[in-house]
């Protein structure tokens, strides 16, 4: 039933650009078919989320959002409040991918409705092993709304 | 950190053969698991609020795989009833039915399930998609301590 032609939509939100690059990286290496698109904080999702502005007026409908903790302007916590609260948006599950180690933040993601908490690895090599699993998930296991 | 625990999962499935097919392919995976399991969404609400009850410390599970198709309360109603309590919010829910209506792919998502599997009919597949669920929820994401 999966649409395996169409590539997979994935909606990045992280501030950090060492950081965005290393998923864009482990996402080649992992050859999953993959559409990545990267935001710098929050504000940003959310506006491509729901394809505000000129920049983002063509926005596609993400499959599934990777999203960071500590962010400028508007972080995850609030963000993924936002889309869980946005009738349009909340069937997208949102996982949570960051530094923090903080049991507080797991509980709160979990609270707010995030659908896995993935701590950012280190090394690359690590990291190329996480995104693998990651799509393993998401990709290939688990069904997910059909792009209407 | 990464505490080393077993971690414990609610299978809310109503065909015995379907649970034991589960243990099965935990095992053969090599995920070592605390598996409970209920036969209705009134027995896993029941279980759930027990075990809240009875003391705060002793432990939810960490995740639960819910069936859809079940008699009695059916499991779209459970998944809104766990994703309602205060204390039950935070266990993540993963669909694993033979259901493949986008409907109640849809539904489920909205009422917040963490993951939407459809179970192979292949025993093959089957076993592939359970170490694919394992590998993302025992080795992958981190998830709330079960004592805070």
């Amino acid at each position: 039933m999966k649409t395996e032609s169409q590539p997979f939509v994935i909606l990045l939100a992280e501030d950090e650009p060492a950081d965005a690059h290393l998923v864009r990286v482990a996402f080649s290496a992992s050859r999953l078919l993959v559409d990545l698109h990267h935001v710098v904080d929050g504000r940003e999702a959310l506006e491509f989320l729901r394809r505000q502005g000129a920049r983002f007026a063509d926005a596609l409908r993400p499959n599934l959002i990777l999203l960071d903790l500590n962010m400028p302007r508007l972080d995850g916590r609030e963000c993924l409040t936002a889309i869980k609260q946005d009738e349009a948006l909340r069937d997208i599950p949102v996982v949570i991918l960051t530094t923090s180690e903080v049991e507080r933040d797991v509980v709160a993601s979990y609270n707010l409705g995030a659908a896995g908490y993935v701590t950012k690895p280190m090394d690359i090599q690590q990291f190329i092993t996480i995104i693998h699993q990651l799509g393993d998930y998401w990709i290939n296991l688990v069904r997910l709304p059909q792009p209407t | 950190m990464k505490a080393p625990r077993i971690p414990r999962v609610l299978l809310v499935e109503d065909e015995p053969g379907d649970t034991r097919l589960m243990q099965l392919a935990m095992k053969n995976s090599g995920f070592q698991l605390e598996l409970h399991c209920v036969g209705d969404g009134h027995e896993a609400i029941e279980y759930l609020t027990r075990l809240g009850q009875m003391s705060q410390n002793t432990a939810h599970p960490d995740l639960i795989l819910l069936d859809l198709k079940m008699p009695g309360q059916s499991g779209l109603e459970t998944l809104r009833a766990i994703k309602q309590m205060d204390n039950l919010r935070v266990i993540p829910v993963v669909v694993v039915t033979t259901s493949g209506l986008e409907a109640d792919v849809v539904a489920a998502y909205r009422l917040g399930a963490a993951g939407y599997v459809a179970k192979p009919a292949d025993l093959n597949e089957f076993m592939e998609a359970m170490r694919l669920l394992g590998t993302y929820w025992f080795r992958l994401v981190r998830l709330p301590d079960r004592t805070e």
